[in-house]
């Protein structure tokens, strides 16, 4: 929506996904709750000011209003489509129901993502496509069809309850976490779309959160995601490359939203995110690169490695224990990962650091000439390139 | 709403099953349509006989090809289906889960309006 209407803007940010999940609820059927929303604030583009007493209430009439019109006109032979399974579920806000039903897993991830952000966070289906660089139409595609699988496959609107709950709020976490990775991920060149795209994955982690207060991975995620983006602007140095923690200009992190992110993280069940989370809040505690408490590192790595039996949570592992016991006991973890491993540039890329630390140059060299051939992008193969020139230099007599 | 599980599988190992496996398997789905008989979920079902018993037909321009065998070439072939009634797609993975078979694919079932 392209609206130039600070009142109409701030209803947008504060209510959209609860209109939405009541109007849902209400109509038992996603596509027309969210066209019919959409009129409502189209109209309140045009007709504010004067500001409605309550604009919320306002909106509500008002996208009612054009649902019903929007029914009258298709005709209901054309309306096939079976309506939303609606339970009754009065203990939970209807937005948590929104982003469940979003989530689900029936849906392909692509959906789940595309879907939490149009029907949760609210955003338009061209920021959306932006976000993900494909193109509006194909965005568009994607959007409708996942609202048509969660009517005719009977994609519940409702929150799981007992077992279920766990399993399918992993799924949830799992949703938000990519959308914060994916925007770094796709978009390392366009810093603007990057930032936008990680400030609403941790915008919707803050709306879980108010939802379910009590759950520690939540809080969890949006600490780790908000430690993360705390260092967006020493990420990227001023020739645009990116820049490695250790060199990071500390004083350019933001440290309030450090603070903000440190206060969310309450002692809990060691679960995924609160480890990582850990693991974030102790690189963002040290005043300098050289205070950081590898052993503390170390330990969290070694709870996260056990809880997921991951390969790269290994490899971090491995880094960490270099750093806290000496590159020895790094290396000597790294064996056998090859297995798990085979494509990944950084396994070859640690072993040759680790290696170059201990003086055993020409390994060094045959590692980086291994990582050199796995690396993917540019920046990180000139970084290796120079690593290993360097190392060659030392084997020179 | 109603849903289709498709039941998969490898022909050989049906086959090949002894008579004690066999029973077990059987007394295994008696069990499961009992359940679903008793919370009104069940709609119908049956075990079909293997991919060597099955001839497909392919029509086009008026002609017919009948060719001996599946439609599809795989290893896992359909071996059996039960319409089941569930309130939500949800309820219908959870008889999913619930049936004793390796391989159940959920399908809705699209319901015509008058």
């Amino acid at each position: 929506m392209s609206i130039r209407n600070e009142a109409v803007e701030q209803a947008y940010r504060e209510h959209w996904a609860r209109l939405l999940a009541l109007l849902t609820a209400e109509l038992r059927d996603l596509d027309l709750a969210e066209e019919s929303l959409q009129d409502a604030f189209a109209t309140a583009v045009s007709s504010w000011p004067p500001v409605p007493a309550n604009p919320p209430a306002w909106l509500l009439t008002a996208a009612r209003r054009r649902a019903v019109d929007r029914l009258r006109r298709t005709a209901v032979a054309t309306r096939k489509l079976p309506l939303l399974v609606v339970e009754e579920q009065p203990a939970h806000d209807d937005r948590l129901r929104l982003i469940f039903t979003c989530c689900h897993p029936a849906l392909s991830m692509e959906a789940r993502v595309a879907l939490t952000l149009r029907c949760v966070g609210g955003l338009t289906t061209r920021q959306i496509a932006r976000m993900f660089l494909v193109g509006e139409a194909t965005m568009a595609a994607r959007i409708t069809r996942a609202k048509k699988k969660i009517s005719q496959a009977g994609i519940p609107f409702r929150v799981p309850a007992g077992p279920e709950l766990r399993e399918r709020l992993d799924g949830v976490l799992a949703v938000l976490y990519l959308i914060f990775t994916e925007g770094y991920a796709a978009t390392e060149g366009d810093a603007l779309i990057r930032d936008e795209t990680a400030s609403e994955a941790i915008t919707l982690a803050r709306m879980l959160v108010s939802l379910l207060p009590d759950e520690s991975e939540v809080r969890a995620l949006q600490a780790l995601m908000m430690l993360h983006h705390a260092r967006r602007h020493a990420r990227v140095g001023s020739d645009g490359r990116l820049v490695t923690l250790a060199e990071q200009d500390r004083s350019l992190w933001r440290h309030q939203e450090i603070e903000e992110a440190l206060a969310l993280l309450a002692p809990g069940p060691p679960g995924p995110y609160l480890l990582q989370a850990a693991i974030a809040a102790e690189h963002t505690s040290a005043a300098r690169a050289q205070d950081t408490d590898w052993t503390a590192i170390a330990a969290l790595y070694g709870m996260l490695e056990e809880l997921t039996g991951s390969a790269v949570v290994r490899l971090n592992h491995a880094v960490a224990v270099a750093e806290a016991s000496g590159p020895e006991a790094g290396l000597a973890m790294l064996d056998g990962l090859e297995a798990e491993l085979p494509h990944h540039h950084l396994l070859p890329a640690t072993r040759a650091e680790l290696l170059r630390r201990l003086g055993r140059t020409e390994e060094a060299v045959t590692e980086y000439g291994r990582a050199l051939a796995l690396v993917g992008t540019q920046q990180e193969r000139e970084f290796l390139l120079s690593r290993r020139t360097e190392t060659e230099r030392g084997l020179r007599p | 709403m109603k849903y289709a599980m498709l039941i998969y599988g490898d022909d050989k190992l049906w086959e090949q099953a002894t008579p004690e496996q066999a029973e077990q398997t059987r007394a295994a789905h008696e069990r499961f349509i009992a359940m679903l008989s008793q919370r009104g979920a069940f709609l119908g079902g049956d075990a079909l006989a293997g991919s060597r018993e099955t001839v497909s037909l392919r029509k086009k321009d008026g002609h017919v090809l009948r060719t001996d065998g599946p439609y599809l070439e795989t290893v896992e072939h359909l071996g059996g289906f039960y319409l089941i009634e569930a309130e939500n797609l949800d309820e219908a993975i959870g008889y999913a889960k619930a049936c004793p078979e390796q391989i159940v694919e959920v399908r809705p079932v699209v319901e015509y309006q008058e």
